[in-house]
C-alpha cells in the first residue's frame, strides 16, 4: 500500500467520527430551537381518511361520524381532549382564538363524563362546532391517539394533512398549523 | 457545610485533574524529572479529592439533608439506608459524579500498580487520563453539580424512583462504569503509545491486563443490569435492543476484539494499529453511550431527563476527546509497522476472524440504534429501529463467531492445519449435531441452532483445557477457556429462553389454569406490610401430577410518595429453569390478573456472565499478565524491590 493511500486509509475513522459529531450537533442545536424532536411518533392516519366510527354528541352539542368527515367545505381540525387533562386546560385559549379566527375545530371528548365535560366548557369556553364523546376510548385506539390533547388537521378532501400531539401553542399555529391552512385552503 | 466541603473537594478536583493532564503529557518531553515523579502524586490526590466531594454527597444522602437540590428531588427520610446511598448514583448529575470517581480510580491504580512501566510512557497515561477527567468534571461543576442547594429546603424529599428501589440497582451501575470507564486505560495507553510512537510487545502485556479487567467489570455490570430488568420490569424480558442497552453492547464487543487482537501485538507484534483503533474505539463508544443518551437524542426507556444545554457541552468534550484522539491516530498511525507473518489459518487469523464478526455486528448494532435520529435528520422520516432488525441482523453474524470459537485456541501460531483441529473437536461437533437432530425434530430450528451452538462452544472449551492438561495449564489459558464456555453458556441460555411459554389470565381464589405441565392455582390474596410501600400478595400454588410443589408469591407495591404501583415478580429457579409469576392488576370484577411464565434455561444466561467475568478475572490472576511483570525480564535478577 503507498504511503498515501496508507495515511487516506487512516484518516477514515477521523472522517466518520466528524461526520458523527456534527449530525449530532445539528440535532442538539435543532433541539435547543425545538424544531426537532426525537420522541415524536408518526400517525398511521397521515395521508389517509379517518377509520370508520359513528360517536354521540355530549353537553347538548351533535356528534360526527367518519362520513361526517368526508368532505368538509374548507380545512378543519379534530381536536382530542379531556376535561380531566391540564395540558388541554391550557391549549383551551389557543382553541378559542383559532375558532375566533374562523377555523372549523370539531371535538371529541375521550374518555370523559358529561357533567364535568359542560363545567369545563363552561367555564373554559367552546371553541367546538360539533361535539362527540368517545366514552369507551375504542374510537381513540383506532385513531392511534396516544393521549390527549391531540389534534388532526384534515383538508377539503377529509384526508389527515397533520397530527399534532400535545398542547397546541402559538409556537406549534405558527408553525405548522398556518403553513398547513395557507397549503390546503 | 459538608455539602460545601464537597463542591469545594470538585473545584480542587478539576484544577488537580487538568495539573496531572498538563504535567503529565509535556512533562516527558521535556526530560524533567519532577514532572515524571509528581503526575502519580497528582493522579492520587485528584482521586483523593473526587473521592471526598463523592463522600460529602453520600453523606448528604445518608442524613437527608433536603437542603441539597439532588437529594430533595431523588430521596427521602422514608427510603431504606441502602437506597439512600445508591439512590445518590440513582440520577443524572450523581451518576456523573460517580463515573468521574472511578475514571479517578483508574488513574490512582495507573499510578500504583504501574511501576513496572517506563517512567514517561505511566506519566504520558497519566496525563491522557487526567486530561479527559478534567474535562468531564469540568461539566459536573459547571453544568451539573450535584451540590446545588435549595432554598427553603422541603420538608421531606420527592423519595426514589420506586423501580430503583432495589438491590440490583446498588450494584448494577457502579460495575458497568467500572467496565466503561476502565477502558479509559486502555485508551490512556493507546494515545500514549501514539505520542512515542512506539508499540511493541511489552505495549500489548502492559495493555491487557487494564482491558481485561474492565471487560470483566463490563461484562458483569451487563449481565447485572439484564438480570435486573429480568426481575424487575415484571415481562420476563432480559434483552430489549434498547438504545441504552446498546450503548453498554456496542464497547462490550469492540472491547472483546481488543482483547484478543492484544494477545496478537503480545505475543506476535502485528496487528499493531489495528489494536490502537479498536482501544480508541472502545472508549469513544463508552463515551457516547453514557452521554449520548443523557442528551435526549436517542429515545429510551432509561429516563435520564437532560437538557440540550447539557448535551453541547458533552459534545464538545466528546468532539475534543474522541476526535483528538483520532486526529492523533490519523497522523502517528502510519509508522506503525507489523513485523509477524502468519498463514491464513493459524491463531492469528482465528484472531481476525473473531475481530472482523465482532466489529462487524457492532456496526450493525451501532447503525440501527443510531439511523432513527439521522434518518429524522437528514429524511425527515421518523421510525423507530426494534428487537426484529437486531435478531435478524446480530444472529447470522454470531453463527460464525460460535464456530470459530471452538477451533481458534486449538490453532498453533504462525501456521496451523485446520484438520488436526478439527479432529479434536469431533466430539464437540457430535454433541452438536445431537442436540440439533433431536431440537429439530420438534420444529423449533433457532432454538435447536442455539443450542446446538452453545453445546459445541461448551464442549468444545472443555476439550481444549483436557487437551492442555490441568498440572501444565497456565491461568490464562483457563481463564480464556472458561470466558468460552462462559459465551457457550449465555448462548444456551439465550437458545432456550425461545422456548418459554406465556400466559396471561385473571383468576378467581381458588381457580386455576395450566400452563407449560403444571397447574396454577391462585390460592389467596391479601395484603402485606412493606418500609415505605404498602403491598397486596397474591399466593399462587403449582402443581404437578395434582402434587403441589410450589408456592409463589408475587405482589403489587403501591409507593404512596409517589403514588406508583410497581409489580414485584416472584421467580423460583432450579438453576436451569424459571418459574415466573407477576401479579399484574387487580381487575375490578375481583381476582387477580396474572402473567405466569415458564422459562427453560433463563438462568444460564446470567450464569453464562458470570462464568465469562469469572474468565477473565482468572486469567488476569496469571503472574504474566500483572501489571510491571515485564519489569522483572528487563532488570537483572534481584534488582526487583
Amino acid at each position: 500500500m503507498s504511503p498515501l493511500r496508507r495515511r487516506l486509509l487512516f484518516g477514515i475513522p477521523l472522517a466518520l467520527a466528524v461526520a458523527g459529531g456534527e449530525a449530532f450537533y445539528v440535532i442538539l442545536r435543532r433541539m435547543q430551537a425545538n424544531n426537532y424532536d426525537p420522541h415524536a411518533l408518526p400517525s398511521p392516519l397521515l395521508g389517509k381518511r379517518p377509520p370508520s366510527f359513528s360517536l354521540p354528541g355530549i353537553a347538548g352539542m351533535q356528534g360526527f361520524a367518519n362520513t361526517d368527515l368526508a368532505a368538509p367545505p374548507k380545512p378543519m381540525l379534530v381536536n382530542w381532549f379531556a376535561s380531566w387533562c391540564v395540558p388541554c386546560l391550557q391549549e383551551a385559549p389557543m382553541l378559542a382564538k383559532l375558532a375566533a379566527g374562523g377555523l372549523t375545530i370539531w371535538g371529541i371528548a375521550y374518555e370523559d363524563d358529561p357533567q364535568a365535560l359542560a363545567q369545563f366548557l363552561q367555564q373554559n369556553g367552546n371553541p367546538y362546532q360539533r361535539l362527540a364523546a368517545d366514552a369507551s376510548g375504542t374510537t381513540a385506539i383506532n385513531w392511534g391517539v396516544y393521549g390527549v390533547p391531540e389534534t388532526y388537521f384534515i383538508d377539503k378532501t377529509g384526508i389527515v394533512r397533520w397530527r399534532y400531539a400535545g398542547a397546541l401553542t402559538d409556537d406549534v399555529v405558527a408553525r405548522y398549523l398556518n403553513p398547513l391552512l395557507a397549503k390546503y385552503s | 457545610m459538608i455539602p460545601e466541603l464537597g463542591h469545594f473537594a470538585l473545584a480542587c478536583a478539576v484544577a488537580l485533574a487538568f495539573a496531572q493532564g498538563v504535567v503529565g503529557i509535556f512533562g516527558p518531553s521535556l526530560r524533567d524529572a519532577r514532572a515524571l515523579y509528581a503526575t502519580p502524586l497528582l493522579a492520587l490526590s485528584h482521586f483523593t479529592a473526587i473521592g471526598l466531594a463523592f463522600l460529602a454527597l453520600v453523606w448528604s444522602g445518608v442524613v437527608s439533608d433536603f437542603t441539597v437540590e439532588n437529594i430533595a428531588d431523588f430521596s427521602s427520610s422514608a427510603v431504606p439506608l441502602l437506597y439512600r446511598i445508591t439512590g445518590v448514583w440513582g440520577n443524572h448529575d450523581g451518576s456523573i459524579l460517580l463515573w468521574c470517581l472511578i475514571l479517578s480510580l483508574c488513574g490512582a491504580a495507573v499510578a500504583v500498580a504501574g511501576g513496572g512501566l517506563p517512567a514517561s510512557l505511566r506519566a504520558r497515561v497519566l496525563g491522557v487520563l487526567g486530561l479527559v477527567s478534567g474535562g468531564f468534571l469540568l461539566f459536573t461543576l459547571t453544568v451539573s453539580n450535584p451540590f446545588t442547594r435549595i432554598w427553603p429546603p422541603p420538608l421531606e424529599g420527592a423519595g426514589i424512583n420506586p423501580i430503583l428501589q432495589d438491590p440490583g440497582l446498588a450494584f448494577h451501575p457502579p460495575v458497568l462504569y467500572t467496565g466503561y470507564v476502565g477502558f479509559s486505560v486502555a485508551f490512556a495507553f493507546a494515545i500514549a503509545a501514539l505520542i512515542e510512537g512506539r508499540i511493541d510487545a511489552a505495549w500489548g502485556r502492559w495493555v491487557r491486563p487494564w482491558a481485561l479487567i474492565s471487560w470483566c467489570f463490563l461484562t458483569g455490570g451487563i449481565a447485572l443490569g439484564s438480570w435486573w430488568s429480568y426481575y424487575t420490569l415484571g415481562w420476563g424480558g432480559y434483552w430489549f435492543w434498547d438504545p441504552v442497552e446498546n450503548a453498554a453492547l456496542l464497547p462490550w464487543l469492540t472491547g472483546t476484539a481488543l482483547l484478543h487482537c492484544a494477545i496478537v501485538v503480545e505475543k506476535r507484534e502485528s496487528l499493531k494499529a489495528w489494536t490502537v483503533l479498536l482501544a480508541i474505539a472502545t472508549f469513544s463508544l463508552s463515551l457516547s453511550g453514557t452521554f449520548l443518551v443523557r442528551s435526549g437524542i436517542l429515545n429510551s426507556v432509561h429516563s435520564f431527563a437532560a437538557a440540550p444545554d447539557q448535551g453541547l457541552f458533552i459534545l464538545a468534550l466528546l468532539g475534543l476527546t474522541i476526535g483528538g484522539s483520532l486526529l492523533l491516530f490519523a497522523i502517528r498511525a502510519p509508522v506503525l509497522a507489523a513485523t509477524g507473518i502468519y498463514a491464513p489459518i493459524s491463531r492469528e487469523s482465528a484472531l481476525v476472524l473473531n475481530n472482523v464478526f465482532l466489529c462487524a455486528i457492532a456496526a450493525v448494532v451501532f447503525t440501527g440504534t443510531l439511523y432513527p435520529p439521522f434518518a429524522n435528520l437528514l429524511f425527515g422520516i421518523q421510525l423507530s429501529v426494534g428487537a426484529p432488525f437486531f435478531n435478524q441482523t446480530v444472529l447470522p453474524l454470531t453463527a460464525p463467531i460460535i464456530l470459530a470459537m471452538g477451533v481458534g485456541p486449538m490453532l498453533p501460531w504462525k501456521r496451523a492445519d485446520l484438520l488436526p483441529a478439527l479432529h479434536r473437536l469431533w466430539l464437540a461437533g457430535a454433541a452438536a449435531l445431537l442436540v440439533f437432530a433431536v431440537l429439530t425434530a420438534s420444529r423449533h430450528v433457532i432454538a435447536a441452532l442455539g443450542l446446538a451452538g452453545g453445546a459445541w462452544v461448551v464442549i468444545s472449551a472443555l476439550i481444549d483445557l483436557f487437551r492442555r492438561r490441568f498440572s501444565t495449564l497456565s491461568r490464562s489459558a483457563l481463564g480464556a477457556a472458561l470466558g468460552h464456555i462462559g459465551f457457550g453458556v449465555t448462548v444456551l441460555g439465550i437458545a432456550g429462553m425461545t422456548l418459554a411459554v406465556q400466559k396471561v389470565v385473571v383468576l378467581q381464589p381458588g381457580q386455576s389454569t395450566t400452563l407449560g405441565g403444571y397447574t396454577w392455582t391462585l390460592q389467596d390474596i391479601h395484603d402485606a406490610p412493606g418500609p415505605n410501600y404498602t403491598q397486596r400478595v397474591a399466593d399462587i400454588v403449582l402443581s404437578e401430577d395434582g402434587a403441589p410443589f410450589l408456592t409463589l408469591h408475587p405482589s403489587r407495591r403501591f409507593f404512596a410518595a409517589q403514588k406508583v404501583i410497581t409489580n414485584d415478580a416472584a421467580i423460583h429457579t432450579n438453576g436451569f429453569q424459571d418459574i415466573y409469576a407477576v401479579f399484574a392488576d387487580e381487575p375490578a370484577t375481583g381476582g387477580a390478573e396474572l402473567r405466569l411464565n415458564r422459562h427453560p434455561m433463563a438462568p444460564e444466561i446470567w450464569f453464562g456472565g458470570l462464568i465469562m467475568a469469572l474468565g477473565g478475572f482468572v486469567s488476569l490472576s496469571d503472574r504474566r499478565l500483572r501489571v510491571g511483570a515485564p519489569a522483572r525480564r528487563r532488570k537483572p535478577e534481584g534488582a526487583v524491590a
